[in-house]
């Protein structure tokens, strides 16, 4: 277990030779509706094409959920049990609004955000005066009181209580669905977003003290960094990006239900960010994506059991894959690339004692 | 009671640290020069790095005071010690393992910068902190290896680091806490040469923490010696070397320590 939060070396150093995977990805993210309605013979807007642009639609949605949690866990290395909070008030706040106040959806979106930053920091400013469990115990505590006030029946009015909110209106253009490919598109361009901004701040000054913080926080202060401040940053961020995705979550359910503030809802994020690889960013989304999908075909194949059965397969992945998928794939590659560089620096050492006058211009 | 001279950098009134019942620090009155290579030795347990932990702010002295130049800096934050100007490096290795040895070094650079909170800017494009870092490493002779990762490097090039942490921080005062530490005996001449070029190149004054006699009697111009918590004697030193008390109390036994 704790082998696994911890991030493999130069996790967050050598991305350069891969930039070009990500414009493919996002290119093959586009086309899929369309290849998939190539495939099945069906209308972009129908059938098994609509059925899986939800599914990736979730995983969007889940991913962002996810990246957010590893910019506090896998690179401040804070690790919250109340992430569900941010995500969950999110989702309550853009139902509430959009039932309740008649703002479009722009205004709901900055509500969600300024909501999101008042949340985070007044959290943050309380729960980050102590540390790992305890902090941990801290958010816990956070998130339970939300989840316990999402159901309180003095607020059925507005937050509907145990059943939560039901029949968010959305704009018709947005639908999701009637306007399923519509709805695809944003999510997926809404997660592209958040993958950059997330990917510029951990790249951004700031990003590195994080990381220093998450390395030797002692030191960190020794060397002149006030790190409840930076601590407090990646709270906040994070809590935004966890705010946002459950404003799209509320928006593709067209609900918001007590259990988008539960305790397993941020479960699940620790998950998606373990199995896809902690403090890598991308590790995250893959992992939401393995999550979705497994979660998917299990559920088909063995029904309600499947939450066990995903339990089993996560103690397998901790035990034989503890750095997550991309961090796992980063070590391989180390290993792979010394191996060739073995093979390879005695023959070009070899080849340049060889020829004469070969030994620089 | 004696006014600061302007010369005296680093002051301690009194200073004692408690834990529980053990006087780890007893009510030490120390005055460093300005530009001076201070050390301060004394057998293992004598309080010397709990000392550096009160100068440098890692602990609260349970009564008396920390001055730098002539200011009470008791019980001022950690992190404000390094934009202070006070840097220190540690007994046992203390840096970030899983980053590679630039970005350690870099860090320390940026700390002192305007551009922390700038979340919208890439790190590796500031290229003043890099640059910084470049000239604490080649200082250090650390500069071939700014790319491997902190954690993997040999101890003695994780001590280098260490002072190229500090270095990079340009501080005024440097506590070093037994900078050759644990190090292979071939490596430590050229560290103690380092620390020795790094004091007169930059005009910084060094508080050095050594247990190595033949280091210390050549490279200090004053030297305390601390036992049981108290100062037992300070001087120059050739007044270190002839003091009887010293001498009896522990000179001989000091060099029969090995650990
Ligand atoms: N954080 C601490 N808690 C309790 N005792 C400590 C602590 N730090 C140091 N000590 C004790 O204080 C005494 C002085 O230790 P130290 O300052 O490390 O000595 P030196 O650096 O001279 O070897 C020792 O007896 C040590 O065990
Ligand atoms: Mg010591």
């Amino acid at each position: 277990m704790t082998t696994s939060t911890k991030p493999i070396h130069g996790a967050q150093t050598r991305r350069t030779a891969r930039n070009w995977l990500g414009p493919i990805v996002v290119l093959l993210l586009l086309a899929f509706p369309f290849i998939l309605s190539l495939l099945s013979g069906q209308p972009v807007d129908t059938g098994t094409p609509k059925f899986w642009q939800g599914m990736l639609i979730q995983v969007f949605i889940l991913a962002v959920f996810a990246m957010s949690y590893d910019l506090l866990m896998g690179y401040t290395g804070i690790l919250s049990f109340g992430h569900a909070m941010f995500f969950g008030a999110g989702a309550y706040a853009t139902g509430i609004l959009l039932k309740h106040s008649g703002w479009g959806l722009a205004a709901v979106l900055l509500a969600v955000v300024g909501v999101a930053i008042v949340q985070s920091v007044l959290i943050g400013v309380v729960s980050l005066r102590v540390r790992g469990v305890y902090l941990a115990m801290a958010t816990l505590a956070f998130a339970q009181m939300f989840f316990i006030l999402a159901q309180a029946t003095d607020l059925r009015a507005i937050t509907g209580a145990e059943d939560g909110l039901h029949g968010i209106p959305v704009p018709d253009w947005l639908n999701p669905t009637d306007q399923r490919l519509t709805f695809y598109f944003v999510a997926l361009l809404f997660m592209v977003i958040m993958y950059l901004i997330a990917r510029r701040v951990v790249d951004s000054p700031p990003g590195r003290v994080m990381v220093a913080i998450r390395e030797n926080e002692a030191r960190a202060q020794m060397i002149g960094y006030n790190t409840f401040g930076y601590k407090l940053m990646a709270v906040t961020l994070s809590g935004v990006m966890a705010a946002l995705a459950g404003f799209m979550n509320a928006l593709w359910n067209l609900n918001a239900t007590p259990d988008v503030l539960s305790v397993e809802t941020t479960i699940n994020a620790l998950l998606m960010t373990i199995i896809g690889g902690v403090g890598t960013l991308i590790g995250p989304m893959l992992g939401a994506g393995v999550y979705q999908l497994l979660g998917y075909w299990l559920n088909a194949t063995f029904g309600p059991r499947w939450p066990l059965i995903i339990g089993v397969i996560y103690i397998l992945l901790v035990l034989f894959v503890p750095y997550g998928i991309v961090g796992t794939w980063q070590l391989r590659r180390n290993d792979m690339r010394a191996g060739w560089a073995r093979l390879i620096r005695p023959l070009r050492t070899g080849l340049e004692a060889d020829t004469p006058g070969a030994t620089k211009k | 009671m004696p006014e600061t001279s302007p010369a005296t950098i680093i002051e301690t009134r009194n200073v004692t640290k408690h834990f529980g019942g053990l006087r780890a620090v007893d009510g030490v009155s120390l005055h460093v020069a300005a530009g001076a290579m201070h050390s301060i030795i004394g057998p293992n347990g004598a309080g010397k790095t709990t000392l550096f932990n009160l100068i440098s702010g890692y602990l609260k002295p349970t009564s008396g005071q920390v001055l730098l130049r002539g200011r009470n800096i008791t019980g001022v934050p950690l992190h404000r010690m390094a934009h202070m100007g006070i840097g220190r490096s540690f007994q046992i290795t203390n840096v970030f393992p899983e980053l590679t040895v630039m970005e350690n070094v870099r860090l320390a650079a940026q700390a002192l910068g305007k551009d922390n909170y700038a979340f919208w800017r890439a790190a590796d494009s500031l290229r003043r902190y890099t640059q910084a870092a470049e000239r604490a490493l080649l200082e250090v002779g650390l500069d071939a290896k700014a790319d491997v990762t902190a954690g993997v490097l040999p101890h003695g090039d994780k001590r280098r680091l260490e002072l190229a942490i500090i270095l990079a921080g340009d501080p005024e005062v440097l506590l070093l806490d037994e900078p050759t530490a644990g190090m292979a005996s071939e490596q430590v001449p050229s560290l103690v040469a380092m620390i020795a070029r790094i004091r007169t190149a930059g005009n910084k004054t060094i508080i050095l923490v050594e247990h190595n006699m033949s280091i210390v009697m050549n490279i200090s111009d004053r030297i305390s010696v601390m036992h049981q918590g108290r100062l037992l004697a300070e001087g120059n030193p050739q007044e270190i070397a002839a003091n009887e008390s010293v001498q009896k109390a522990y000179l001989g036994e000091f060099h029969d320590e090995h650990s």
